[in-house]
């Protein structure tokens, strides 16, 4: 049961690891126009910036 | 009407990366069929020099900055909106962007609320799971304990974080002294939460971690469903709204927004323009289309000195207006004013979900007290062991399937309706529909496609045909815009001249060609209350073209499916009698009422209310936008006057009627799955209940039978999809 002590914290760090990436992705608008942004990998434009 | 952009332009927030001010504008589209629309629209534009455009194709709504600060720049707009319009979408100004931001932060507060009590969930199941599925006494002291503190680690801080849009809502009711559904889930969360942290550090055997923030995750479904179905009305409806707005242009060239618009100036009407706001006309002489004001089909004559109206059209000649009334005493504010009257005097329709909740909340405390009391006084137990028990009840009446009863339906059944081209903009809508036992139709615009149509096409020869519409697609009157709609194939060009108030004149193979009124063209009146148009070839014979408003196509059948379904049908028309007469021949109509005035139609509306009947009004004109309020419920084609649309429930797109037959069934079903979905979560307390009172329920069998219900409602509200519907 000792290495419970290394898989709880790897666990739950990884879980964090998703919860972090999906708060960035709702902060950066990912989630603003969902079939449009799904689209769009799919149209080519040159991209300007 | 046409818009002056300019006056809608503001500095762009933030600097651009050159330093330069940029200048930027929210713009409604409409015509949108796919996301490479979108882009279509997005290059167009970004071919631009200095321009930048997103759209967004979920809300349809183009965001375009350009560089520049001066009036001239902001003027660049109106160069960029035709580029559009090219591309065959509709541009509007939109305003409420800054509005709706601030709805859309409280529902991505609410999905970062889901989406932290997901992520606990999914990780304290973790521990619970291998502590409920290990052989009794494998897992104990301090394994157990610290799987237990885990728990805690995990629990703790998301029910603080994702706790708070039911602490925030509990709170708010206790301090006016009500109580709602949110005061028990915030009891139940907080106290199970201090009891098992309480087991927790004193080593106890059981720990309610797991159930409190699966209760909290599945609620939140429930609470973002809805708010993701009020905010997807919502922007439909800000949307209608915009394409209200407009600009009026001064004697003086300048352009105003109507809205600013103050009494005494003079404006400028073109033809074919929507006349801006309720005024005299100082020079000038027209017709003017009332339609949509009071269901007329024929134009009216005006001259100097006589009124005109808002929202009216100005059909043949310029005309210069003089404001009597601002906005806000114009005939269409007196309609409003009429519509918030109606609406006052209508009982308040208080939500399924809110009815139920209200009767249910005071019985969930008194069960959860009741079974505390009960276990200290007659079970003999420890006040710790009755507080669990007391949790349990708190925790099972409190059933997620509750909260996922009406949202997932509702949800389902407005992104069913969406894709069938039909607006629902309030959340009553639904509810309402269902209920409805009797529909009230207008005539003009509604029952009928509410523009003129050409009867007698056949009356010139193939190659005057393609003349007339080679030149009545250059001018933007309603009676030329009929004759244009028959123009497909129509190569040919021709130069025409306008004479303002009479007709088009062209010149072809040395022969003057001439359409237009009948004065002008020298013809013999016909008093036939018909709408016409009269052509002439050099010195040929006149031929009289015959127009008239018709029944949309497939009225006839989407009345008959209303008659079936068991629906009283009712047409009320501002028209003539005979006009109405003729409409409704061959309808199944079971009454028929002309010549009504505004205020006359909310009379025939509250009669029938007062009757015990629920009507649905199915309406477009300024003249059914009081009627549209004063009905229990109301639908608008999306062609209607913008105040209608925003006057009812739902708004389709579209030319046929079918969409009320549609909608209908649709809500229908959706009052049968939302009524089968509160039958077994009502099933679901009554089993579960006694047996948590009792003191039987572990946290395993919580968390089992709050899942099971919960899906078996998500399931059943899927059925909405799977059966056959309109």
């Amino acid at each position: 049961m000792v290495i419970l002590i290394l898989m709880i914290p790897i666990a739950g760090a990884l879980g964090l690891l998703a919860l972090w990436g999906f708060m960035w992705a709702l902060k950066s608008h990912q989630f603003e126009d969902m079939q449009g942004n799904a689209e769009r990998i799919l149209h080519d434009e040159d991209d300007a910036d | 009407m046409s818009i002056d952009y300019a006056c809608y332009a503001h500095d762009e927030e933030g600097v651009a990366k050159d330093g330069g001010k940029r200048q930027a504008l929210y713009m409604q589209i409409e015509g949108m069929t796919c996301a490479a629309c979108a882009f279509k629209i997005e290059d167009r534009l970004n071919a631009e020099a200095g321009v930048k455009a997103r759209v967004n194709y979920g809300t349809q709504r183009l965001h375009v900055s350009w560089a520049g600060e001066t009036e001239a720049d902001k003027g660049r707009i109106n160069q960029l909106v035709p580029l559009i319009e090219k591309l065959g979408y509709k541009a509007a100004p939109f305003d409420a962007e800054s509005q709706l931001e601030q709805a859309r932060e409280a529902q991505r507060f609410l999905l970062r609320c889901l989406v932290v009590a997901g992520f606990a969930t999914g990780n304290v199941m973790m521990f619970s799971q291998a502590l409920w599925f290990s052989p009794a006494g494998s897992v104990a002291g301090a394994t157990k304990d610290m799987m237990h503190w885990a728990m805690a680690l995990i629990a703790l801080p998301t029910l603080i974080y994702s706790g708070r849009p039911f602490f925030y809502s509990a709170f708010n009711a206790l301090r006016h002294g009500r109580t709602n559904m949110d005061v028990p889930i915030t009891l139940a969360v907080i106290l199970t939460s201090a009891l098992s942290f309480y087991e927790t550090q004193r080593q106890g055997d059981y720990v309610y971690f797991d159930a409190t923030v699966m209760l909290l995750f599945f609620l939140l479904i429930g609470r973002y469903l809805d708010s993701l179905a009020r905010g997807k009305a919502r922007e439909a409806a800000q949307g209608l709204l915009a394409m209200m707005e407009g600009t009026a242009t001064l004697k003086d060239g300048t352009s105003v927004r109507i809205r600013d618009l103050k009494a005494g100036q003079v404006l400028l009407a073109a033809t074919g323009e929507k006349i801006a706001a309720d005024g005299v006309v100082v020079r000038g002489a027209s017709d003017i289309d009332t339609s949509l004001i009071t269901g007329e089909t024929l134009p009216r004559s005006v001259g100097v000195g006589e009124a005109v109206y808002g929202g009216t059209i100005n059909m043949s000649a310029p005309l210069e207006i003089e404001v009597t009334a601002s906005s806000d005493r114009s005939l269409l504010a007196q309609v409003v004013a009429l519509m918030e009257k109606a609406e006052q005097g209508q009982a308040k329709y208080v939500r399924i979900a809110d009815r139920v909740s209200a009767k249910y909340a005071p019985v969930v405390h008194v069960l959860a007290a009741v079974t505390f009391l009960g276990w200290i006084f007659i079970g003999q137990s420890d006040w710790q062991d009755a507080m669990l028990k007391a949790m349990a009840v708190l925790i099972i009446t409190c059933p997620c399937a509750l909260g996922l009863a009406v949202p997932v339906v509702q949800v389902l059944a407005s992104g069913e309706l969406f894709r069938r081209g039909i607006l629902l903009k309030s959340g009553k809508g639904l509810e309402t529909l269902a209920l409805a036992d009797t529909v009230v139709f207008d005539k003009t615009g509604t029952l009928t496609l509410g523009q003129p149509q050409w009867l007698n096409p056949e009356a010139l020869s193939a190659e005057d045909r393609v003349l007339a519409v080679a030149m009545a697609r250059q001018s933007r009157h309603p009676l030329s815009q009929a004759l244009a709609l028959h123009g497909k194939g129509v190569e040919a060009e021709v130069a025409i001249e306008d004479i303002a108030g009479c007709g088009l004149k062209a010149r072809v193979d040395g022969q003057d060609i001439r359409l237009g009124k009948g004065v002008w063209l020298g013809a013999e009146a016909v008093n036939d209350g018909q709408m016409e148009m009269w052509f002439r070839r050099g010195e040929a014979a006149l031929v009289r073209l015959v127009f008239a408003d018709q029944l949309r196509a497939d009225a006839a059948e989407t009345l008959k499916g209303l008659n079936g379904r068991g629906l009283r049908l009712i047409m009320l028309s501002g028209d003539r009698q005979a006009a109405a007469e003729a409409v409704a021949a061959g309808l199944p109509l079971d009454e028929v009422r002309a010549e009504l005035l505004p205020a006359d139609k909310v009379a025939v509306i509250e009669a029938l209310q007062a009757e015990g009947r629920k009507v649905l009004m199915v309406g477009d004109g300024l003249n059914d936008a009081a009627a549209l309020s004063a009905a229990y419920v109301s639908m608008s084609p999306s062609s209607a006057m913008d105040v209608t649309q925003n006057a009812a429930d739902f708004v389709w797109r579209g030319q046929g009627l079918g969409p009320v037959l549609t909608a209908q069934r649709m809500s229908v079903r959706t009052g049968q799955l939302v009524s089968q979905n509160f039958a077994i979560s009502m099933l679901y307390n009554v089993l579960a209940v006694p047996l948590a009172v009792a003191g039987f329920v572990t946290p395993m069998i919580a968390a089992i039978a709050m899942s099971g219900s919960s899906l078996i409602v998500v399931i059943n509200a899927f059925r909405l999809k799977w059966g056959k519907v309109g």
